[in-house]
């Protein structure tokens, strides 16, 4: 039998070719892959579950707004969609571009503003989050070490909130409507959580899921997460308000006040909690866990039975033929 | 093998035994008995340890639930829910799960089990339907097997509608809808199975009846037929993939004692161990997230355990429109009717008569202990991938909304493409999957036939180049030629052109038909004669997998 | 399996003997295991480890299935220890975070256990066991035709013994007793559940609607589910407005779970000028206010999920798709029927329902017409 023998295989890492290509043709080595591809799936699957940091309680200024900022603020960001003076556009064929802005009140504007959803770039099936523009930017990091950059960047998010504030003073006093709740209606820890989560699984529970995952809407549209931190008390409050986007109005009259405080309670509370069984699958419900019972568990145990029955161990081998 | 006497106090027993039952005889007879090693062969362990954990836990967690749909206040550990009204079902759950200590493990075990166990018997099915070992002497294990699987699905319905969580009781709440869709009797059935109307009936005895459907009527009957499943195996002796010293005469493996006991008490192990790992690390089915049932709420994602997602994807790509009639006063509802019993009949009525169809077709009532390649079977494996892909496009259908948000793609685009899919996917699966084994049949042929590329470049005398082709390894060409020949098909009309016996008729045509399509394309694989590979002549010798085969050749 | 004579063909292995061989064992031809040059490969024999065993790699071995052994002890003596040492201080096991801390060590621990005792028991079979393949005969399933022949001739016999064959007046009276006897059982079962009559054709609406007509009212209010507070028309005045509503006074009723099952619905805030009332309902919408069925059409789902831009009830169940400008009609999914209306009305300020669904809610069933 000629069989090619050269010495000179191995590769700069010192490994021999020949072994990398031995342990290639076992005949494991496909399964090996493909299990080791699946876990990793599998583990980056589970990597979604959510953080549960503390969401930060909204800042909210109660002092009066700045109109001129705020007027300057609209003209620069806002009026190129939504007109000069807060109308709506429309295009040739009448289709509106962008709605009026006559009424939407201040928290309407504060939530669509911190959220990063307006000023928009491209419309499409529906604004995502995304981190606010510079001057609206409000989520800046601030946690330097050093004091200069740390004083420079909290400067920069003080005048974030406050461009927001003047911004929404500026549009609430163009047409009304409702106002931002203060720091005390949405604090989490007054609300009556067990009340709250009633509410939110009879009224929001079908868009968002049980645990504020989020879900598909229609035509490509979507509920978002609201299990991450960065959704802040403040902004569940005006969404429930405001009812942006698909989302439906939820008024102060029919879901009151502390109806809402309840929600944000059931909400945060839940987002912040571990999860007792070990790691949370997403939270969103069978999908996930059939996912893991097929991939890790029949995966697992497909590994084991391919152990178990495999060939003569190759040491042992060697040694008896030697 | 030693010659020691065995010790006292295992010939004590054993004696104590036999003197009143003669089990000797039976323990002598089994203790060597051979098992054939294949790792697929092991995917039903799985299914029977995961039964076993299934009881443990599930006796475990019967000590402190309460299937009761009693109202009672919470007031228990879990802060999130204190004061809230709920069943006493829901509420002890809860209890087992955050006030006894490895109760919610056991809860997660238990739920994992079951998913393990359903998998791992869907799994085993495929192994078995794709290996043919479902054929003669074995189809009663295989139709056993398919309705274990059903009643699993049951069972598992029953079990997580227990807790009497949101989700459950949205399970539930279909469930009822389904009942209610079947013609004639549905709403007697609605009315009969939940003791009244939904959710609590008059005296609230859903969850009790499905407590003890769950707990003791269906384990039983699952169990009954696990025992005859196993006995019947052990009877009938394992099937073996083809290779050496195995065939329908003899079998060839490690013995009983003390090899294969230990393997499997090993795998025993490993289920456990895995399932705890599971239990330990992967939360599931957290009901407390899900909050207590509640008939007006509901929760986007809500989808039902894997097994149960073929019957929700069904349900969600239905068309509405054109759909339910009202024919002489009397509603048929066939936008509910139709997902909730045609595609799971087709495919678990099909798997029960698919061995006594191919029977038929082939004419083949021998008896098969030895399993075929895949590839040697292109048409049953074809329509084995087809309808893994139907039941596979179905099952992703039922979580269209979870693939729609993480995708983020259109909903009803999803609606779309999995109506379309589910029609279109199988006959594509059924196309490639067939060229593939037809493909690597004609490999295996070149490999019978002309041996393996050697990689040596040969010179001959006169300047040629040639690729020197070598007899493929032993084991290799007793799996080649494992492959039976294709029978020939009867002549339709015999020499006085008098139609044969088995051709006449409708249905005769049809099946020499269906047989012509199953074997038309078949490759012959021999192995060549003299002249080529080098002294690869010892075939004759050999027994290849079937030797029942050969006989049928001639 | 008494019958099996599996011993009968039991062998010790075969394949050394040369001069023995059966069909199957390999030839001397061995050497030409070609290709595959690395000789480790292609040995054709299950797992299990070979017949001689090398003393020193197999003490090797032990000492490594010891150590798993010794590992799953270990494992074992931490759960008892964490159980009784641990998971009960301060009271006991109370809450999320505490369930997590003791799941994660129990769990763990005795996963540990497991998996070392399996992996200990694999290594063992696989490195230190020397049992030998070995052949055993298949046999035929089938019984001999004699056998066949010799039970079917005692059957008959017996048949004829008994008399059953040769006297019908014995047989078709047995018969007749034995049918009436199978039946009863069912009979037995007829209490699961009250006949469904009339009760899926109507909801608490209805009733309380009545009631209040008996006390001189015009209808019952409308009440948010959660927190019972009647809803007033000023109250529910933001367009694209959406909660869930049910009658006043229902929690109270008899079987208070199933009467909301059925009575729960959805009030939406239209925009009245894109609202368009279906013919003959032009007066139970209160300026685009409209009240349909929560439950779903297809099967009973609470279809509860509205895009206030769109204006479609959406079930998040199966995807059923209602528009709720134009009656709730499907525009897509599995649902056939609209989703059933709820008559609206005001008075004293307050929204209320002044009948009964005109339909059965829910999902469709045979009686339904």
């Amino acid at each position: 039998m000629i069989r090619p023998t050269s010495n000179d295989d191995k590769t700069r890492t010192g490994i021999s070719v020949k072994r990398i290509t031995a342990w290639r043709r076992r005949p494991w080595a496909g399964y090996a892959v493909v299990l080791a591809a699946l876990a990793a799936i599998a583990g980056l699957y589970a990597g979604f579950s959510p953080k549960t940091d503390r969401a930060e309680a909204a800042g909210t200024a109660d002092a009066q707004a700045d109109l001129a900022n705020g007027r300057q603020l609209f003209n620069q960001n806002c009026a190129s969609c939504h007109g000069l003076n807060a109308e709506g556009t429309k295009d040739a064929k009448g289709k509106p571009i962008a709605p009026s802005l006559l009424g939407v009140g201040a928290a309407s504007v504060d939530f669509q503003v911190s959220t990063g959803r307006m000023p928009a770039m491209n419309p499409g099936a529906q604004m995502p989050r995304k981190r606010p523009i510079p001057v609206f930017d409000t989520e800046i990091k601030t946690d330097y070490s050093e004091p200069e950059k740390r004083e420079a960047a909290e400067k920069q998010k003080a005048q974030a909130e406050k461009n927001i504030h003047d911004l929404s003073g500026y549009i609430a006093q163009l047409g009304g409507g409702p106002s931002i709740p203060t720091a005390d209606q949405v604090d989490p820890t007054k609300g009556d959580v067990a009340l709250g989560g009633k509410l939110f699984r009879t009224n929001c529970a079908q868009c968002h899921n049980f645990t504020g995952q989020g879900g598909a809407l229609t035509g490509g549209k979507y509920a978002p997460e609201l299990s991450k931190s960065d959704v802040t008390p403040t902004q569940m409050y005006e969404a429930m308000l405001t009812g942006p986007q698909a989302m439906p109005v939820f008024n102060d009259s029919t879901l009151t006040p502390k109806d809402k405080q309840a929600v944000i309670a059931y909400l945060v509370q839940t987002r912040e909690e571990p999860n007792a069984g070990g790691n949370g699958l997403g939270r969103i419900g069978p999908v996930s866990e059939g996912l893991v019972g097929w991939l890790v568990g029949v995966g697992l145990m497909v590994a084991a039975a391919m152990w178990i029955t495999a060939k003569k161990p190759k040491k042992l081998k060697k040694l008896k033929n030697s | 093998m030693s010659d020691a006497t065995a010790p006292k106090a295992v010939a004590g027993p054993l004696n104590f035994l036999d003197d009143r039952l003669g089990s000797t005889n039976f323990f002598q007879r089994n203790v060597k008995k051979v098992f054939p090693d294949h790792w697929s062969f092991m995917l039903g362990e799985i299914a029977l340890y995961s039964f076993v954990i299934l009881l443990l836990t599930g006796t475990f967690l019967t000590l402190w639930f309460h299937p009761s749909m009693e109202e009672v206040v919470y007031n228990g550990s879990y802060t999130k829910l204190k004061g809230v009204q709920m069943s006493e079902a829901y509420s002890s759950a809860l209890h087992i799960s955050f006030d006894v200590r490895g109760g919610l493990l056991m809860r997660q075990i238990h739920h994992w089990a079951a998913v393990l166990f359903m998998a791992s018997i869907l799994a085993h099915m495929l192994r078995v339907f794709f290996t043919g070992a479902y054929r003669k002497p074995r189809e009663l294990n295989w139709l056993i097997g398919i309705n274990m699987f059903i009643l699993g699905m049951l069972e598992g319905l029953f079990g997580y509608s227990l807790p009497d969580d949101l989700l459950s009781g949205t399970g539930l709440r279909i469930t009822q809808g389904v009942a209610e869709s079947i013609p004639l009797v549905g709403t007697y059935i609605y009315m009969f199975l939940f003791g009244g109307e939904f959710p609590a009936g008059q005296y609230g005895d859903l969850i009790p009846r499905l407590y003890a459907i769950h707990i003791l009527l269906i384990p039983g009957v699952i169990l009954g037929l696990v025992t005859a499943h196993m006995m019947i195996m052990w009877h009938q002796k394992h099937t073996a993939m083809p290779s050496k010293n195995q065939s329908n005469e003899q079998v060839y493996g490690y013995p009983f004692y003390p090899v294969f006991m230990a393997k499997t008490g090993a795998y025993f192990l490993f289920t456990f161990g895995v399932l705890a790992l599971l239990g330990a690390f992967a939360q599931i089915n957290p009901i407390w997230l899900f909050g207590p049932y509640d008939p007006g709420a509901i929760s986007s994602g809500s989808q039902p355990d894997w097994y149960m997602g073929v019957l929700e994807g069904a349900l969600r790509l239905m068309p509405g429109q054109g759909t339910e009639w009202v024919i002489w006063g009397h509603t048929i509802s066939l936008n509910v009717l139709i997902p909730a019993t045609v595609p799971l009949g087709i495919v678990f009525g099909g798997a029960m008569a698919w061995p006594f169809i191919e029977q038929w077709v082939t004419g083949d009532k021998r008896r098969h202990d030895i399993n075929d390649r895949p590839r040697n079977a292109p048409v049953r494996t074809a329509i084995g991938m087809a309808a893994v892909t139907f039941y596979g496009l179905l099952w992703l259908a039922g979580a269209n909304d979870v693939l729609a948000d993480k995708f983020h793609v259109s909903l009803f685009g999803t609606t779309w493409f999995f109506r379309f899919a589910i029609f279109i996917g199988p006959v594509v699966a059924y196309i490639v999957t067939k060229r593939i084994c037809l493909g690597l049949q004609r490999k295996d042929a070149a490999v019978a036939g002309h041996g393996v590329e050697a990689g040596i470049i040969v010179m001959a005398p006169d300047g040629g180049f040639s690729e020197r082709h070598e007899p493929a390894r032993e084991d290799e060409m007793i799996k080649i030629l494992s492959k039976e020949k294709a029978r020939a098909e009867a002549p339709a009309v015999d020499a006085n052109g008098i139609p044969a016996p088995s051709q006449k008729g409708p249905m005769g045509h049809l099946r020499s038909r269906l047989q012509r399509a199953m074997t038309f394309d078949d490759i012959p694989i021999e192995e060549h004669g003299e002249g080529h590979g080098e002294g690869h002549g010892h075939g004759d010798e050999k027994a290849v997998g079937s030797g029942s085969g050969k006989q049928l050749g001639h | 399996m008494s019958d099996n004579n599996d011993t009968a063909g039991s062998h010790e292995p075969r394949e050394d003997g040369g001069s023995r061989r059966v069909v199957g064992t390999p030839s001397s031809v061995g050497e030409r295991t070609l290709l595959a040059k690395d000789d480790d490969e292609g040995y054709p024999a299950p797992a299990g480890a070979g017949e001689e065993l090398d003393e020193k790699s197999a003490k090797n071995a032990e000492r490594v299935v010891a150590a798993f052994f010794l590992l799953a002890f270990a494992a074992s003596v931490a759960f008892i220890a964490y159980y009784i040492g641990w998971s009960g201080r301060n009271g006991g096991m109370h809450g999320v975070t505490r369930t997590r801390e003791s799941n994660l060590w129990l769990g763990g621990t005795m996963a540990l256990a497991m998996l070392a005792l399996a992996v200990g028991v694999t290594i063992w079979v696989r490195r230190l066991m020397t049992s030998k393949p070995i052949i055993q005969e298949r046999h035929e399933m089938a019984s001999s035709a004699e056998t066949r022949a010799a039970f079917e001739a005692d059957v008959l016999a017996g048949g004829e013994d008994s008399g059953i064959t040769k006297r019908p007046l014995l047989r078709r009276t047995l018969l007749l007793a034995a049918a009436p006897l199978g039946l009863a059982p069912l009979v037995l079962l007829r209490d699961l559940g009250p006949l469904p009559e009339k009760r899926l054709r109507h909801t608490f609406w209805g009733e309380a609607v009545k009631k209040a007509k008996a006390e001189g009212k015009k209808g019952v209010r409308l009440v948010v589910d959660g927190t019972n507070a009647p809803l007033k028309v000023s109250d529910f005045n933001s367009p694209g407005g959406m909660i869930t509503v049910l009658p006043e006074g229902i929690e109270e009723t008899h079987e208070a779970a199933n009467e909301i099952a059925k009575a729960v619905t959805i009030l939406i805030n239209v925009p009245a000028e894109q609202f368009k009332p279906v013919k003959g309902r032009e007066n139970w919408h209160v300026n685009g206010v409209v009240a349909y069925s929560k439950i779903c059409t297809h099967v009973g789902c609470p279809a509860a999920l509205y895009e206030q831009t769109t204006h479609h009830i959406l079930c998040p169940c199966h995807q059923s798709t209602f528009d709720a400008t134009d009656g709730a009609k499907v525009v897509f999914g599995p649902a056939h029927r609209p989703l059933p209306q709820l008559p609206l009305g005001v008075e004293d300020g307050y929204l209320i329902a002044t009948d009964d669904f005109p339909e059965p809610i829910g999902p469709s069933f045979w009686e339904r017409g």
